[in-house]
């Protein structure tokens, strides 16, 4: 029998059983954020053994709330900055260097194939489009990890999901995940890894392979995996180059990562992603999706475009297209978020942040902030967002506030005519 | 081990997520007691009013996928520090349920069937939770009426949960 990538990494990782059913893993790296980190950091320092197991494999950022809102964040930034001194983590993105964990830490080339990675962030599925196993994790999963580069995980059943046909212009990888969540539901993948595979994944850029995986967990799934590939190694060439003497050689070293075809499924999903509209979610839970055509006039009071889900530079591009020559609604206030500063750099070298600040948006630093409540964008009792994020729960981005998961191209498209509207970009009419 | 004998607290939903558990503006609170006030501040679930109906209980018991969403190990904690150390549930999201056993609490899978019979029999009602471990057994009693069920833990958790932890144990292990 055959084996899926994720077993395969699982293999290769493994540390021992120490219950049955229980594989600890050794960890390739430890991301780390001030929200779910200094908690973890206190209590090493409470129970005498404040090390880390390896400074360079350990990541951090502050992120979710930066620069700090007040008192209570502060003291969370200061926490993680006198231990990454302390400890001599080299790779910590403080401000003016910082940016949201999922898009900056496979920006500096911290995720390879095969690598296994936990972070104490549920998102962390999203580094999986690399063809990594990276978990979300609680603190004390965390803390272990920071210590002692170890993780344990119940051994992994995959879901496969073969994906066939080709995207209609203007349907986008937020489209397809948010109709696959829709199919299996918030709790269709709950312990599965949830593996990506077919021609529309190897058309797709790392960016939307990301966007793909990051939404995962909203269904249950432990990580979304793609296998690597060519693409994979143009993203990471900079960071890899002196490891391999070409590109080739670098896609054939990578594709042992890859599942056996008699590998053993949990299930095999198969969607015709030719099929797929525009879509945006309606309720309380990531699988209650319509198409936008559906949902077509609903009133919008803010616009949100960023996040760990669709705040890379090809997200910023296509709302840019969609936005160019418009102004956004007097009825709505527009918020863009770059996910890092390179992405925000770039964007601005491109002339897209004049094109997003022409149309009426506010462009605030790379941050999670409003995407959770935090802050730079909460919703007062009764407000409408539209958001490129990844979760409408109750109260989510701020108490009594609904949120709709969509695109950047609807999102922007219902800047414009402050209700949620198809962009121009897509092509393929409605139902 | 934690106490996890009690008042039961019925919470009639499935995929009641960590939000709803405990909103994400109270995560830069850097102590777990101050999260005490705001466990289910934002839960979506039609009579329940958390000011109220939380004071008291010992034990949860919901429907299907309680704990999805975000991977804060501050939900169990809200648990935690309002004395609620076990939830059953016909199952549980992967991280809460990790979450949970690394915090030596109990999330407690059953079928959908005795779940349903468990509503059906005690919602409503002032009932107490009697939970044996070993066994794997939990007696619902109220107005005079008990019942048995089964509950399912895998050895991992059951281990973490007699341990104390999953810290200590790392640390000594590896």
């Amino acid at each position: 029998m055959g084996k899926t990538i994720a077993e395969k990494i699982f293999d290769a990782h493994l540390v021992d059983e120490p219950f049955e059913g229980a594989y600890a893993l050794k960890l390739d790296a430890v991301f780390c954020h001030e929200i779910t980190t200094p908690i973890a950091i206190e209590d090493l320092k409470a129970r005498g053994i404040d090390k880390v197991f390896d400074p360079n494999k350990i990541k951090a950022v502050i992120d979710h709330v930066t620069p700090a809102k007040d008192s209570k964040t502060a003291e969370q930034g200061k926490i993680m900055r006198e231990w990454a001194r302390r400890h001599n983590i080299k790779d910590f993105f403080d401000i003016g260097n910082n940016g949201v964990c999922h898009a900056i830490f496979p920006e500096k080339g911290f995720v390879r194939p095969g690598y296994t990675i936990i972070m104490g962030d549920s998102h962390t599925c999203t580094h999986g489009a690399f063809g990594a196993f990276a978990a979300g994790v609680g603190t004390t999963d965390l803390e272990v990890g920071i210590l002692k580069g170890v993780c344990a995980f119940k051994y992994p059943k995959t879901i496969k999901f073969e994906l066939t046909g080709s995207l209609r212009p203007g349907v986008y990888a937020k489209d397809v995940i948010l109709n696959i969540i829709k199919e299996i539901g918030v709790n269709g993948a709950t312990d599965c890894v949830m593996e990506f595979t077919g021609s529309v994944i190897s058309d797709m850029s790392m960016e939307s392979r990301m966007t793909l995986c990051n939404m995962a967990i909203e269904a249950g799934g432990t990580v979304g995996i793609c296998y690597p590939d060519s693409k994979t190694v143009d993203y990471l060439w900079d960071f890899i180059k002196n490891d391999y003497k070409d590109k080739e050689s670098a896609i054939k070293e990578y594709s042992k990562w890859v599942s056996d075809k008699d590998a053993e499924y949990e299930k095999i999903v198969k969607i015709d992603v030719s099929k797929i509209e525009p879509s945006v979610t309606f309720g309380y839970k990531p699988d209650q999706v319509k198409t936008v055509a559906e949902m077509k006039g609903t009133k919008v009071d803010q616009i949100y475009i960023g996040s760990c889900t669709n705040g890379r530079i090809e997200d910023l591009r296509i709302a840019a297209e969609v936005l160019k020559g418009n102004k956004i609604s007097p009825s709505v206030r527009g918020i863009l978020s770059p996910a890092t500063p390179l992405i925000y750099r770039t964007a601005m070298k491109e002339g897209i942040i004049d094109i997003f600040m022409e149309a009426g948006f506010c462009v605030t630093n790379p941050t999670c902030g409003a995407c959770l409540g935090m802050s730079n964008g909460v919703l007062a009792e009764g407000e409408v967002c539209i958001s490129t994020t990844n979760r409408n729960f109750n109260g989510r981005m701020g108490k009594g506030g609904m949120v709709h998961l969509a695109s950047p191209a609807t999102a922007a498209a219902s800047a414009i005519t402050g209700e949620i509207t198809n962009s121009k970009l897509y092509k393929g009419g409605e139902k | 081990m934690k106490n996890f004998d009690g008042k039961v607290l019925f919470l009639d939903r499935s995929d009641i997520n960590t939000d709803e558990i405990i909103p994400a503006k109270y995560l830069t609170e850097i102590t777990k007691a101050a999260l005490k006030p705001y466990l289910l501040e934002d839960l979506k679930l039609a009579g329940f009013d958390p000011k109220k109906d939380v004071s008291g209980k010992r034990a949860v018991v919901t429907r299907e996928n309680f704990g999805c969403g975000s991977s804060r190990e501050h939900a169990p904690w809200a648990l935690e520090v309002n004395d609620i150390n076990v939830v059953f549930a016909v199952n549980f999201a992967r991280i809460f349920r990790q979450n949970m056993s690394n915090c030596g609490m109990l999330a407690a899978e059953m079928t959908k069937e005795d779940i349903d019979d468990i509503f059906n029999n005690f919602g409503g009602k002032e009932t107490v939770v009697k939970v044996n471990i070993n066994d794997k057994t939990a007696e619902f009693s109220a107005s005079g009426k008990s019942k048995n069920y089964n509950f399912k833990i895998t050895d991992f958790d059951q281990a973490l949960i007699e341990a104390g932890g999953w810290v200590d144990f790392a640390n000594k292990r590896y």
